[in-house]
């Protein structure tokens, strides 16, 4: 009887919640115009003219040098970004999470720090940072920097909770003082999960390296631009191509990484 | 774990109490090997028009404008609020649009419900899509379809396609091999284990991905209005920032969009408190 009754309030809770998102699809499908018909219209002709258009001709792998120097700028700029954020979010992950806090001030102040910097998206403190850092990779790597900062720490912090309190306790029994405990005990096993995200989040950064280097006019996204503004789509392809190809690549790589270390 | 009856010494004879493994190795050389591309990067980064303490000190003076004084010149309060509707409207769209195709999509490619083939080209043609920055699909479909929000409707679309069949596929993999069995055994077709059995107990974490995937197109919906100009609190962000240099219209639509962004972050821990009570 009871089950029933619980099985009934789901099924109420989903057919609640489909309402829901149906009324706000609507409102959005209503606010900007969206076209149903002309996007599905739209994707084939955008499919033609991918093919048309985005062939690599011999005359592009001119552009082949000064392409790559741009990509392994963004590649660097990105790990730069993330290994730095990793060393901040390192402190601001002990100082918040649950277990390893050592007073309330410094949690909140951490975990504030980490959800402004995670909420404010990487195009608004790019936008933001190019005012007054002007277009070069610093601009760039800040931007970067700061997004990563909030990401981190928050996950930082997920990764020492889920060590548990247990070792904790068990080597601050033992008469260890906070920072060997913090050392010993903490970071071992937190750190394989920590490292896990950094790599995750290097991945997600040569992504958004494109988005920043658009607006901020550096690295790829940069090149990308140019290309692009210029009508210059077979070097267009050769960018794109170039950017999944290390996409994918590191993320092989960090797959085979987390494989091991988990 | 450790062999009693043999102990490994150092060369000068030291009980050797670290235990060297193949993770141990790996996790240092991860971390040299970060450092030193980050030494690198910075003796490569191109410094132009750089110069430290006027450009920190600028930052200070404008980060202060803009967070201590934010204020709107160029539009009214309604319009704001117009706006944040528009880039909430573009995230909508493509999140639940998404999240349809991505269900039947990730239906084919969970290896337990599909045809090893059919699984195995959908989700290297959807790392492929992965691969590309939305902010790239977004340019290729603005050619095809002009710059607005059809193009970046349907760029952000590709990519939480993308995001989601993966994440779907993960759940529907994870489903009990007995349960499906056991429905099987009983005669029930394709779609009526689908039903009563994969879609009851993968629900929640499909709505769960769903939902940060929302949070996520939220912040690529601010960045598609200022990149690829889909419209939006993204695309005013852009004008105050590169055309007007209005510092204090920019704190306001920063503080904007960060209201809306902890909003749904708090909305999302709220959900997953209350459908994943055993993960907190």
């Amino acid at each position: 009887m009871l089950a029933d009754q619980t099985r009934l309030s789901r099924k109420w809770q989903h057919i609640f919640l489909l309402i829901i998102v149906c009324c706000f699809t609507w409102i959005a499908i209503e606010m900007v115009q969206f076209d149903f018909y002309q996007s599905l219209l739209s994707i084939p002709t955008a499919g033609l003219w991918m093919i048309e258009n985005l062939w690599i001709t011999a005359e592009t792998w001119r552009e082949f040098p000064d392409i790559m120097l741009k990509l392994v700028e963004t590649i660097l700029m990105s790990v730069a970004a993330t290994t730095i954020a990793a060393f901040i979010s390192f402190f601001l992950g002990i100082a918040g999470s649950t277990t390893t806090r050592r007073n309330g001030l410094m949690a909140g102040l951490s975990r504030g720090i980490a959800s402004v910097a995670r909420n404010i998206p990487v195009v608004a403190w790019a936008l933001i940072l190019l005012l007054s850092f002007g277009q070069n990779s610093l601009t760039g790597f800040l931007a970067l920097f700061v997004g990563t900062v909030g990401f981190l720490t928050r996950a930082f912090m997920e990764s020492i909770d889920e060590v548990g309190l247990k070792s904790f306790e068990a080597l601050t029994a033992t008469g260890a003082t906070y920072f060997q405990v913090i050392f010993k005990a903490v970071i071992p096993q937190a750190l394989p999960q920590m490292l896990s995200w950094v790599l995750f989040m290097i991945e997600t950064n040569i992504r958004s390296a494109t988005l920043v280097g658009i607006l901020t006019g550096t690295g790829i996204g940069y090149t990308f631009d140019l290309y692009y503004k210029t009508l210059n789509y077979e070097a267009v392809a050769l960018v794109t191509l170039l950017i999944i190809l290390t996409v994918i690549v590191i993320e092989l790589t960090s797959n085979r990484i987390r494989k091991v270390i988990l | 774990m450790m062999g009693v009856a043999y102990i490994k010494r150092s060369k000068t004879g030291r009980i050797n109490i670290k235990i060297g493994n193949k993770v141990d190795y790996t996790l240092k050389a991860i971390i040299w090997f970060l450092g030193i591309v980050t030494v690198a990067a910075f003796l490569v980064f191109d410094y132009t028009g750089f110069h430290l303490t006027s450009a920190l000190k600028e930052t200070v003076a404008n980060l202060q404008t803009m967070f201590l004084t934010p204020a709107l010149t160029h539009f009214s309060w309604s319009e704001a609020f117009y706006q944040v509707g528009v880039t909430l409207a573009l995230a909508v769209l493509s999140t639940v649009i998404g999240a349809v195709i991505a269900f039947f999509l990730a239906l084919l490619s969970a290896e337990n419900l599909s045809n090893q083939a059919v699984a195995k080209v959908i989700k290297t043609y959807v790392a492929f899509i992965r691969a590309v920055p939305t902010v790239l699909w977004v340019l290729i479909f603005a050619i095809a379809a002009g710059l607005g929000s059809t193009a970046a409707v349907l760029g952000m679309l590709f990519h939480s396609v993308a995001y989601l069949v993966k994440a779907f596929s993960e759940s529907f993999e994870e489903v009990d091999k007995g349960v499906l069995e056991a429905l099987r055994s009983t005669g029930a077709g394709w779609w009526q284990t689908v039903v009563h059995a994969v879609l009851p107990s993968t629900m929640t974490y499909l709505l769960s991905w769903t939902f940060l995937r929302f949070e996520i197109n939220f912040s690529v919906a601010v960045a598609m209005g200022a990149a690829a100009g889909a419209g939006g609190i993204g695309f005013e962000l852009f004008m105050a920032s590169g055309f007007y240099f209005d510092l204090r219209e920019v704190g306001f639509i920063t503080y904007c969009i960060l209201l809306v962004a902890i909003i749904l972050e708090v909305a999302s821990t709220q959900l997953k408190k209350r459908y994943f009570p055993s993960q907190q």
